[in-house]
């Protein structure tokens, strides 16, 4: 929200004028009533071995995370740009390699990888698209200096709270949306399933039939998979539900056995298919990849999809993204060290206190150490499992994150924040909701912003030009 | 929809209406225990316990039967699988699984009742707060029932719904009147004598249905006319014959939304036909346990039916 010199930024003009014009007691009040609000609702995740608090909610700061149109424009090129790619990558990876032949990635990181199903190997999926909906995280170091922190093709979260999120807002703020010009988000579900559709299998007779696959009531982002299916009008379904008949994956309806199309599945790879993956999973169904591979449905994302999830991937993301779309990356990747590489080990070895250094198949902030808030201790112990298996550890600088201002009791206070949009891709190309999940350090001076230690949310704006 | 959704509606209606007829019983019970000595006020705590089919759980952790135990162990004991702490939880946790086949407002309704249920329940009910926790848990039912009726499309998911409020009302009724015709049985003997009006006007409490029978008896009260209300008058919502008929409703609008009938259909139908038949002489005739234990196994079975026709389980 400010600059390094104190002043406000551009983005920030409309709402700080709408800000000083508000009572503080006012504003107390509303905080308190969000929280109220999103518990009436439902929003709440569940945290995994926290018997007490099965429920929880994720904290909602009122001030706005705000992009100008222009900012925005030069993101969503970015991210396209890396989309395609990523795309590209795992049609290429499931088939000639030709990346690999040519040198440009080595062969381990998918040989060894548990991401990597060999059942894909050979297999188009319909429209030719493995990630249907792609949230890539990005942090901010500088008025035009924006950097992938990380791609989440596998199954990304977090869409519904970009939509609560808002309609949080226009309820609690409905003024504010008249001063300043925000983008809508509010389409996002209908863009889904319309996108969803278009991808659906050759197998389809007349309109698609799209189903949202949950592992049940018990997961932690339930509440957005019920979210997801009612505002695009799909069923909502579990493993129990589906049955393989007559060579199509059905659901048992009040009126018996019906054909899905199109399955956005909100359910892990491994747990997808009892008799082709983990045998005693009854998260899925019997038999569906079997269907899968004859063309008879459509699994979003694709199975396989996640291993471009995976850190040690992603360092290689600027030879991908040039490799396949013979442009420069107009997205840089936040500088990574692979601990794999000998110089490189030795580097990160020496600086563990400024660095961060993350595991490559890990996830959700687990797992990692950030050098400059760790104790002696903590470093000692990291080192050590660093240096008995180098290969699964990468490390990145941390860097000098931008920051927005959140609501605290004693007034507006500077926290890290990242960005998370939302993409959804098909045959008819790559649509890019303009907002995005903005997740937000709740702790003075800390770095991680997820949900599992400590983060909060915000909703995001794309301002209208 | 789903057939599992369609459960979760039915059963979601079910528990509700069971907590609610729970805390209307707990009511009446309580009405009756400030008016009476400390003997017949345990009578009527016990006789509270084994009209809700807990009695050996509740002799398994209560050497007494005194209000404060039985009323927390109604609503929250742990001892209790059906203590309607448990019943609200099942409520909300079917809601959950249908969450996409009700509005959002019954949504909100049921996640906020069983928000505020909840925290009353968290910690051992006083006699000064039992009676705020049987008004919260009626105006659950009235919220849900409210948003049920103004927000939602008549179709499938309102029908199931409906559906499993009539069956779990039905059984409800026919399990009060059931017990306490056990412990008025000599009495009842003589068809016409004067009864003690206190326990009858308990019953008619606990179902909600003491004014609507004064209004339609001036106040007369005898076993016949009690019957007569409770089993055969349609007028009042929560006579058995009244079930049988929104029962019979709703399963007729699913027969019709589907294009055809079900085996529920024609189990709905003798049932129905039986009961529309019946006079208060031949209940007398048959027995009253017996016509009551006819009553609940149809119920029992319509239930069944309805699952297996749409397939809620398998």
């Amino acid at each position: 929200m400010y600059d390094a010199n104190g002043q406000t930024r551009p983005a920030y003009d409309d709402y700080c004028n709408w800000y000083e014009k508000q009572d503080s007691q006012w504003l107390k009040r509303k905080n308190a009533e969000a929280d109220e609000s999103f518990r009436r609702t439902g929003i709440t995740f569940n945290v995994y071995g926290d018997d007490d608090a099965e429920e929880r909610l994720i904290p909602f700061d009122m001030v706005p995370r705000i992009i100008t149109a222009r900012e925005w424009r030069k993101l969503t090129r970015g991210i396209e740009q890396r989309v395609k790619a990523l795309n590209s990558f795992l049609y290429d990876l499931y088939h000639r390699q030709e990346i690999i032949r040519a040198g440009r990635v080595p062969e381990r990181l998918f040989r060894q990888n548990d991401a990597w199903l060999p059942h894909m190997v050979g297999f188009t999926p319909p429209g030719g698209i493995y990630t249907h909906i792609v949230g890539v995280d990005l942090v901010r170091t500088g008025p035009d200096d924006f950097f992938v922190l990380e791609d989440n093709a596998r199954t990304p979260s977090g869409v519904s709270y970009m939509l609560e999120n808002r309609e949080t807002m226009m309820s609690m703020f409905p003024d504010l949306f008249t001063d300043v010009q925000v983008e809508s988000v509010s389409n996002y579900p209908r863009r889904l399933a319309r996108s969803l559709a278009a991808c659906a299998p050759l197998a389809t007779e007349g309109k698609p039939t799209v189903a949202v696959l949950t592992p049940g009531i018990y997961n932690s982002a339930y509440f957005e998979h019920a979210f997801l299916a009612d505002q695009m009008g799909a069923e909502l379904v579990e493993g129990g539900d589906l049955r393989v008949v007559n060579g199509r994956v059905q659901m048992r309806t009040t009126r018996g056995y019906k054909p899905i199309d199109v399955l956005y599945r909100r359910v892990d790879d491994d747990y997808l298919d009892p008799l082709t993956f983990e045998p005693d999973s009854v998260l899925g169904v019997p038999g569906i990849m079997d269907v899968y591979r004859a063309g008879g449905i459509t699994i979003a994302n694709a199975p396989g999809t996640g291993i471009s999830d995976d850190k040690a991937i992603y360092s290689f993301m600027p030879e991908i993204v040039e490799f396949y779309t013979g442009e420069k990356p107009l997205l840089p990747n936040v500088e990574t060290w692979r601990c794999a590489d000998k110089d490189s080990l030795a580097y990160v070895l020496d600086n563990l206190s400024e660095l961060v250094v993350k595991e490559v198949h890990g996830s959700g902030g687990y797992g990692m150490l950030i050098g400059p808030t760790a104790s002696k201790r903590e470093i000692a112990q990291f080192r050590k499992k660093l240096e008995a298996s180098p290969e699964n550890y990468i490390a990145q600088p941390t860097l000098s994150l931008s920051t927005c201002p959140i609501y605290t009791k004693k007034g507006l206070a500077p926290r890290h924040v990242d960005l998370r949009p939302f993409v959804l891709v098909s045959p008819n190309g790559i649509d890019i909701t303009p907002g995005g999940l903005t997740r937000v350090a709740l702790k003075e001076g800390s770095l991680v912003v997820n949900s599992s230690q400590g983060g909060g949310t915000k909703d995001t704006w794309v301002l209208k030009d | 929809m789903l057939g599992r959704t369609a459960n979760g509606l039915f059963w979601m209606s079910r528990y509700l209406e069971r907590a609610e007829n729970t805390a209307r019983l707990l009511d009446a019970g309580l009405r009756m225990a400030l008016t009476r000595d400390i003997a017949t006020a345990q009578d009527e705590w016990r006789s509270v316990i084994a009209t809700s089919g807990q009695q050996s759980n509740y002799e398994a952790v209560n050497d007494a039967y005194d209000g404060m135990s039985v009323w927390n162990f109604i609503l929250r004991d742990k001892a209790n699988p059906a203590n309607v702490r448990e019943m609200f939880g099942a409520v909300r946790q079917n809601a959950r699984t249908a969450r996409t086949n009700i509005s959002s407002e019954v949504w909100e309704a049921v996640n906020e009742s069983w928000m505020e249920l909840d925290k009353m329940l968290t910690r051992p009910v006083s006699q000064g707060a039992v009676g705020d926790v049987v008004a919260a848990i009626r105006r659950a039912g009235t919220r849900v029932h409210g948003t049920l009726d103004g927000s939602m499309l008549r179709n499938e998911a309102y029908h199931f719904a409906r559906a499993g409020t009539f069956v779990e009302r039905g059984e409800s009724t026919a399990r009060i009147l059931d017990m306490k015709y056990y412990l008025l049985l000599p009495s009842l003997s003589y068809v016409g004598s004067s009864l003690d009006s206190g326990q009858w006007d308990q019953v008619l409490r606990s179902v909600a249905g003491a004014s609507g029978y004064t209004w339609l008896n001036a106040g007369q009260i005898d076993a016949r006319g009690i019957v007569e209300f409770l089993v055969l008058d349609d007028r009042f919502p929560r006579s058995l014959a009244f079930c049988r008929r929104a029962l019979r409703t709703n399963l007729d609008a699913l027969a019709k939304l589907h294009g055809n009938d079900h085996p529920c259909n024609s189990l709905m139908r003798d049932a129905d036909d039986h009961i529309s038949d019946l006079t208060v002489d031949a209940i007398f005739e048959q027995g009253l346990h017996e016509f009551l234990v006819d009553y609940t196994n149809r119920n029992a079975a319509i239930a069944e039916a309805i699952g297996q026709d749409f397939r809620f389980l398998s």
